[in-house]
């Protein structure tokens, strides 16, 4: 097909229509001059505009890495069950019985914020197909959100948006949402965060690569039409939000679904069927990007003609192709005489299909339009993004916040109503239920759901095995953005905390870091301090990053987002039916506190909502401690000697408690506990301590319970018992202050407030988002 | 004895349906793809749920022609067992097979939660595992549920026996508050005239193993065994 020794010489001449390459075209290319400078040092002769919008994809932040792969490499990546870590399209990892999970979490945080409902749809869909593509049938979606306040009308039509684009993609392709979080702070206003996770489980055999490998082999365009929408998004996800984002509307693409659908059929009949050798996602960059990685990764070259690739418009020229991310699009590369073969089970599933190029062993990134060289780049030093190690710098500002003591709150307001204190924070949307975000979300089909949105973690069965699978998404912005090591620390032990609380053990790490712009000194500090945070924690549990994805340039005009380091964590239970749910069972059960209270506050949800403050330090974090409370969780699960398990977090032992008696909101349980420490209440009903767990037990249980943590070196103690139905939530402290409420107003405050938020204002967003074309 | 699936483009419970009828009861099936004509003899045929085209114009409106359908049709009009759930409820209503449509849910939003409903009718074939009155909880999960129907339509449900299952609330009770989705009169499930094709929104299917949280599906799958078994007599 190719003359691969002709055209060298020379390179490729510009097309007719092509604008000259000015500094400020590269520039506009978010190109600097110095990577301007390597680009003609790699080509020998400047680059054509194709050539530069090929560069511009594949060296942003977003497909290149290029201000963080330096610091990713910290992180560890190894264990004897990872059977793939970072590179690949998804981190794969055993789970026993012979099969595999993949997984991956990636964000759409640019998308969604000038389009949230398709930004995030668009998001599932591109997180399912990094799935599938390793040749793993996607069984569970999760999504971590990050929004401004609720009072805010934008914000409120940006939450119900990607509410809505999430829920309709993952439910029109039939995949159960297992879990997620909502954080809602000012500082995401404008800039809001969607993360979506995807899993996929196969059998071990059937793990594939996205490899483009043997020279001859034909590389095949598959899925839907290319058209002009999404064209350098990639470039647009690694640049800051401003005035003029709502302009770059047309860089957001739009989800179809039921292609999807198709297309995974598909894609797993052809990964099944040995007729190809690779297969992956159009996504980021386009066929720019899948083509050449696909070769890197193999180390061939390849040659394709964009004139060949079956586009929605006429006259696209090969800039606009290579690089629209047009979405439900793969590249596969099949084996050379199987054409037919591929054609045919494309066919089943009506979906469109060209030969666009061949394998070529060259090395040479090669593209054609109708026959004629349009870019002609080393493969190898296209994909070699120049990586920067920038310099950081702690804010002044942030380290004063972090440096402020509680106690210098008022005294005054010591004297304030913990009752009052305790139905505030639980109707704060950041901590009351997101019930009527899962609601929109599938979360029983495929029938594999044992534990499902609302927990600490979600819980799938691996049909076919005795085995479960249990997965998690965690990150508290605001620890991260008062102490970054300490809060991606804690990110990463809530996660695991929130397996063993159904007791899953933690098994491997996806990460989405969500962060502002890494020029600023003071945001790559953060960003180094939490990777290193990141990695010591994931070292200790054993918990390896198989993969993720790296968001920098969260910024608006009013600055920078909290640095959001997403821990996506999978866990594995040899026996499902030994799972945990986090609600209280049964009336006159014990409940007992693993770990221990102390007297901390910074960076609580207390603080922000009673007194309006954001500061202090994050909670200490000792990974030891948290280590020995995983082990003695699992243990008492595994010897079934608890009922329920849940994890304390926003809000503290107050909120927890709260949460495990109104957990079943048709049977809400009374609960009658007395705390003996000496501490002020507000740090012992609501501070974060972290690594503790409220369990629950049968009365005869408890000295089994107890004796389990005495071993592990966990303190444990019982506070309390669970209360009738109906009855009232009493917490009682030594010194006085008690909080005494009807369980039906702790159940209304948690459930109620953000209906009551969201539906007094759904004629607003309802509007808003009908235009979209989407199945409902 | 042989339960056929038919498979759309779209569909994503067939799976699942596959999985409630060979694991849960031990029964053979088998997916007939939507360009297939005929049925393979099977003796009960389900519309499983999901997103037959995509549904993007309106919930099962492009399914109706699909090639199997006239099979479909031929099959319910000898008196053949069929049962649409969800995504095949409306294909159903879509198709002429049953009266009323399905509409988008009175919330505007797609719902999936675990509902209860009530018997109304322990006397058709996919009911007699059941009591009347009998509450069961089982999973709903779509965004175009509302059932709706003229009155003298409804009222000839109603007077015919032809509601098989209705939403209520947790004491049994017919509110409005346990209308997931605005249907009229509480409307979960309904059977044509001859009672041999049900179309209902809750998913009986996702309701088979104590594991996943509730076995209350199970009993319509064995009564519809049960009649089958009856009729081979």
């Amino acid at each position: 097909m190719a003359n691969e020794a002709g055209a060298k010489m020379a390179g490729p001449a510009p097309l007719p229509g092509d604008p000259p390459i000015t500094p400020e075209l590269v520039a506009e290319h978010g190109l600097s001059p110095e990577e301007y400078e390597r680009i003609v040092g790699i080509l020998g002769r400047e680059p054509t505009y194709t050539e530069l919008g090929v560069f511009s994809a594949l060296w942003s932040e977003h497909c290149g890495y290029k201000n963080s792969k330096p610091l990713l490499k910290l992180l560890p990546t190894q264990a004897p069950w990872v059977l793939q870590g970072p590179g690949e399209n998804a981190g794969v990892i055993d789970i026993g019985d012979g099969y595999a999970i993949a997984f991956k979490i990636e964000s759409h945080n640019h998308p969604s914020a000038v389009e949230p409902y398709q930004g995030a749809a668009t998001g599932v869909g591109g997180i399912l197909r990094d799935v599938f593509t390793m040749g793993a049938r996607p069984i569970a979606v999760l999504d971590s959100l990050r929004f401004g306040s609720l009072d805010n009308a934008r914000v409120r039509y940006l939450f119900a948006g990607v509410v809505k684009g999430v829920g309709d993609y993952g439910n029109c392709v039939g995949i159960p949402n297992l879990g997620g979080e909502v954080y809602f702070d000012e500082a995401y206003e404008g800039n809001p965060l969607v993360n979506a996770m995807a899993i996929g489980i196969m059998k071990k055999e059937e793990l594939i690569r996205a490899q483009a490998s043997g020279p001859g082999n034909p590389i095949i365009a598959v899925g839907a039409r290319t058209g002009r929408d999404g064209i350098h998004g990639a470039t647009f996800a690694s640049a800051e939000l401003g005035e003029e984002s709502e302009d770059s509307r047309p860089q957001v693409q739009v989800g179809d679904p039921f292609t999807e659908k198709l297309l995974l059929e598909a894609s797993l009949e052809l990964i099944r069927s040995g007729h190809i050798v690779g297969i992956q996602d159009m996504g980021a960059a386009g066929l720019a990007s899948s083509s050449s990685e696909m070769a890197a990764r193999s180390g061939t070259g390849v040659d394709i003609d964009t004139a060949l690739v079956p586009t929605r418009e006429e006259g696209m020229t090969p800039y606009e192709i290579l690089l629209s991310e047009s979405q439900e699009r793969m590249l596969v590369v099949a084996k050379a005489g199987h054409e037919d073969e591929v054609r045919k089970i494309l066919e089943k599933w009506e979906l469109e299909a060209a030969v666009i190029g061949r394998v070529t062993d060259d090395g040479m990134y090669r593209v054609r339009h109708n026959g004629v060289v349009v870019c002609e780049i080393p493969g190898k030093q296209l994909v070699d993004c120049p990586t920067y190690v920038r310099e950081g710098r702690e804010s002044e500002e942030i380290a004063r916040l972090r440096s402020w003591d509680p106690s210098e709150l008022d005294p005054s307001l010591e004297a304030g109503d913990p009752n009052d204190v305790a139905l505030r924070l639980l109707s704060s949307p950041t901590i009351a239920s997101k019930r009527w975000v899962y609601e929109q979300y599938d979360t029983t089909v495929r029938t594999n759901t044992v534990v499902g949105p609302g927990g600490d973690a979600g819980v799938l069965r691996i049909r076919g095995t005795k085995r479960g699978i249990a997965a998690t998404v965690d990150c508290n912005g605001r620890y991260c953005y008062l102490n970054p090591r300490r809060g991606a620390m804690i990110a990463v032990a809530e996660a695991a905390r929130n397996l063993v609380c159904v007791g899953a053990r933690p098994r491997a790490v996806t990460n989405n870091l969500n962060f502002g712009n890494p020029h600023k000194p003071e945001v790559y500090y953060q960003l180094r301090e939490a990777v290193l945070g990141m990695a010591e924690a994931c070292r200790k549990f054993e918990t390896p990053v198989t993969g993720g994805n790296v968001s920098l340039y969260n910024e608006n005009p009013n600055g920078a987002i909290y640095p959001t380091p997403t821990i996506g964590m999978v866990g594995v239970l040899e026996d499902v039916s030994k799972h945990l749910v986090a609600g209280f069972r049964e009336p006159g059960d014990a409940i007992i506190l693993l770990g221990r209270n102390t007297d901390e506050l910074g960076g609580s949800e207390y603080l922000k909502v009673i007194h309006g403050k954001v500061a202090g330090d994050a909670p200490a974090v000792d990974l030891d401690a948290e280590k020995a409370l995983q082990e003695a969780m699992l243990e008492l699960a595994d010897a079934k000697l608890i009922r329920s398990a849940h994890d304390c977090a926003e809000g503290g032992l107050a909120v927890c408690l709260a949460e495990s008696a109104v957990h079943d909101s048709e049977r809400p349980l009374g609960v009658d506990v007395a705390l003996d420490d000496e501490l002020p209440w507000p740090a012992l009903f609501f501070g974060e301590a972290q690594g503790r767990i409220v369990v629950s037990c049968a009365p005869e249980r408890v000295e089994e319970v107890l004796a389990v943590a005495r071993r592990h070196g966990v303190p444990a103690k019982r506070i309390g018992a669970v209360g009738p139905v109906g009855g009232r939530f009493v917490v009682t402290t030594k010194a006085g202050p008690k909080i005494d409420l009807a369980i039906a107003d702790v159940a209304d405050a948690y459930y109620g407030a953000i209906p009551r938020i969201m539906d007094e204002s759904a004629a607003t967003v309802e509007i808003d988002v009908e235009h979209a074309a989407m199945p409902r | 004895m042989r339960i056929a699936i038919v498979t759309f483009p779209g569909s994503n419970c067939d799976y699942d349906c596959y999985r409630a009828v060979k694991d849960v009861l031990g029964v053979e099936a088998t997916y007939v793809w939507h360009r297939e004509t005929d049925l393979g003899g099977a003796d009960v045929v389900i519309l499983p749920g999901g997103f037959s085209y995509g549904d993007y114009l309106r919930a099962g409106a492009i399914a109706r022609f699909s090639p199997i359908m006239g099979a479909i049709q031929r099959f319910a009009a000898e008196g053949g067992l069929v049962l649409g759930i969800c995504n095949g409820f409306q294909v159903l209503c879509e198709a002429g097979l049953l009266p009323g449509a399905l509409i988008r849910n009175r919330s505007l939003k797609f719902r999936s939660m675990d509902v209860y409903l009530r018997v109304e009718n322990a006397s058709t074939p996919f009911t007699t595992r059941y009591r009347e009155g009998q509450r069961l909880r089982i999973p709903i999960a779509h965004g175009e549920g509302s059932y709706i129907a003229d009155e003298a339509t409804l009222d000839r449900l109603e007077a015919e026996r032809r509601v098989v299952f209705r939403y209520v609330d947790a004491k049994g009770a017919t509110t409005d508050a346990a209308n997931p989705n605005g249907s009229a009169r509480n409307i979960a499930g309904i059977v044509n005239e001859g009672g041999n094709v049900l179309g209902m929104m809750p998913h009986p299917e996702r309701a088979v193993e104590a594991l996943l949280g509730s076995t209350d599906g199970l009993p319509l799958f064995e009564s519809v065994i049960d009649h089958l078994a009856g009729a081979a007599r």
